[in-house]
């Protein structure tokens, strides 16, 4: 493991014309780590996220980015194409709404499959191959591979956006609401899986989410925000276990225990 | 542009106006200077509806001149409602000569087919592009696909062809196959049969293609490279018919189904006409061919 982040983020703002998106943001982020980001919707949380990811840019601040070849780049200052690369092979990102990120109207295969294509594999046999081990690995039967997943149930949908994003071997992968609209049994199997892969390939991620028991299961480390600034972070147990920040306090005894 | 002492004056030369030809003619040397690329211009509004071939008629319009043949098909055809049409237009505003022999043509205006005969230098090929965007039904957003090709990335095309081989087995895609110009862009090739796609690849003559209702323009100058996409181990290859043409006895040319009466007859016949009619001549004879030599019809004016 490298002693260098893999992401460092430095006082990242972002306003839409006079209303905080996020403020203020700094934080790093090592190889391997999974860092949660919670707090009530509405906190920024999705904002940041999104600035992190290039989606979207910051009104101000800086983060960079650990390349392969060692070397730090500047986010904000890579251009369109490196940005878009970056997104497609290092990078992956899963949406709250399985609909946002994979393709609908083409098969499973095709969607595990168009990562492989879109840097150069140009072997039909192979990329099938690999798009059946990946859906083998995310728990969906290889006899789905030319289904749509339009005939797919909410979580199969879910996992198979999680195998598309894996299939390039990303080293980041960032998640808004992995488990979002997911029933209670589907959610634990999803973050067992989740949890799997992430420790298997030691991925860093970044997980938003409001939901806390996602947090736990998931991240090494935690940063709650309020209104659009961090009010608390540390390692995930300690912040759940003994939070500071009156917010937290709140946050942490509103869970509904059954 | 010395005005001819016919009946054309009540319009300027070939329809257009010179500023809109000038226009078009910009949009032209661009494409040509950047081979496959779509380049926007003004579409006008054309005697005929959208999606009848507009953007070829307003790219013939630009670039014919009074010394010009003409030559228009439709699907191979030359005697075809279209294709008969855009002719008659051209002769009436242009007043130029026009012909149904591929090798006497200068400009050839088609639909989805690439003549049989060879073309050769300085001629050009004006294409009736429908849908000009490659990406179209795999990306919907034109902000999107314009960025991709920006970008080079074209990974979502090899998504379509991955689509057919799981669905089919083989690349089923049968028409408006996608190339890749140059080592650069990829282009749809308008809906003409892929077995016209290797006709493309350093085709001597100029390719022009012009849609109209998508206001788009985009070439391909002699001697450009054009290769159909495909995979390593489902290489692109184009359709083979099992039997010659049923009235010249032609193969390896493009077949047309013919519906010959209702209870199941059939035959294939070249889909290009004149390239049939010149076989004829010269006494090929299918199987299916009348017993006296056709009389070479004149197609209406």
């Amino acid at each position: 493991m490298s002693d260098e982040p893999l992401l460092r983020v430095s006082a990242l703002s972002k306003f839409y014309g006079s209303r905080v998106g996020c403020e203020n943001v700094t934080f790093d982020l090592w190889p391997g780590e999974v860092l949660a980001v919670v707090g009530e919707s509405g906190s920024g949380k999705t904002t940041l996220l999104n600035c992190l990811s290039t989606r979207l840019l910051p009104s101000s601040g800086t983060a960079s980015y650990r390349m392969r070849d060692g070397q730090f780049r500047e986010l904000y200052r890579m251009s369109e194409a490196e940005r878009r690369f970056l997104m497609r092979t290092d990078w992956g990102f899963v949406h709250q709404n399985p609909a946002d990120g994979l393709r609908m109207t083409v098969s499973a295969g095709a969607n595990v499959g168009e990562r492989l294509m879109a840097v150069g594999d140009r072997h039909y046999g192979k990329i099938r191959a690999t798009a059946v081990d990946w859906l083998s690995r995310v728990e969906i039967d290889e006899d789905r591979i030319d289904d749509e997943p339009r005939a797919f149930s909410g979580g199969m949908r879910q996992r198979l956006q999680i195998a598309r994003n894996l299939v390039t071997g990303p080293r980041l992968v960032f998640m808004d609401e992995p488990t979002g609209g997911l029933d209670v049994s589907v959610q634990a199997r999803l973050l067992d899986l989740l949890r799997g892969l992430v420790t298997d390939l030691g991925l860093a991620a970044i997980v938003v989410t409001h939901d806390l028991a996602v947090a736990r299961l998931l991240s090494q480390r935690m940063m709650v925000m309020k209104d659009g600034r961090v009010v608390e972070s540390g390692l995930t147990d300690r912040v759940l276990d003994d939070p500071r920040a009156p917010y937290t306090q709140l946050l942490v005894s509103s869970i509904l225990q059954v | 542009m010395t005005a001819q002492p016919t009946d054309i004056a009540t319009y300027n030369f070939a329809y257009l106006d010179e500023q809109t030809k000038r226009m078009i003619r910009r949009a032209i040397l661009k494409g040509i200077a950047i081979p496959g690329y779509q380049v926007p211009f003004a579409s006008r509004e054309m005697p005929m509806p959208y999606g009848w071939g507009t953007g070829g008629v307003q790219v013939t319009a630009s670039i014919i001149g009074p010394d010009d043949v003409l030559k228009v098909i439709d699907q191979g055809a030359d005697d075809t409602t279209n294709a008969v049409s855009i002719r008659a237009f051209f002769k009436k505003v242009a007043n130029v000569a026009v012909t149904t022999e591929t090798a006497k043509a200068t400009i050839i205006q088609t639909r989805h087919r690439i003549p049989e005969h060879p073309l050769t230098a300085g001629q050009v090929l004006v294409y009736q592009v429908p849908i000009p965007e490659p990406l179209r039904f795999l990306e919907p957003r034109e902000t999107e696909t314009r960025k991709m090709h920006a970008l080079e990335e074209y990974g979502l095309m090899h998504v379509k062809l991955y689509e057919d081989i799981a669905r089919h087995g083989r690349i089923a895609t049968t028409y408006a196959y996608p190339v890749k110009v140059e080592g650069r862009y990829v282009m749809d090739p308008s809906p003409t049969p892929k077995f016209d796609n290797p006709k493309m690849h350093r085709s001597p003559a100029l390719q022009l293609f012009g849609a109209g209702r998508e206001k788009r323009i985009y070439a391909l100058p002699p001697f450009t490279d054009v290769v159909s996409l495909d995979f390593e181990d489902h290489p692109f290859e184009v359709q083979t018919f099992d039997q010659p043409c049923a009235l010249c006895a032609a193969e390896n040319v493009y077949l047309d189904e013919v519906i010959l009466d209702d209870h199941g007859g059939y035959m294939f016949v070249c889909s290009d006409t004149d390239h049939c009619e010149k076989r004829r001549e010269q006494g090929h004879r299918g199987h299916l061919a009348p017993e006296s030599p056709l009389e070479k019809t004149e197609p209406a004016q």
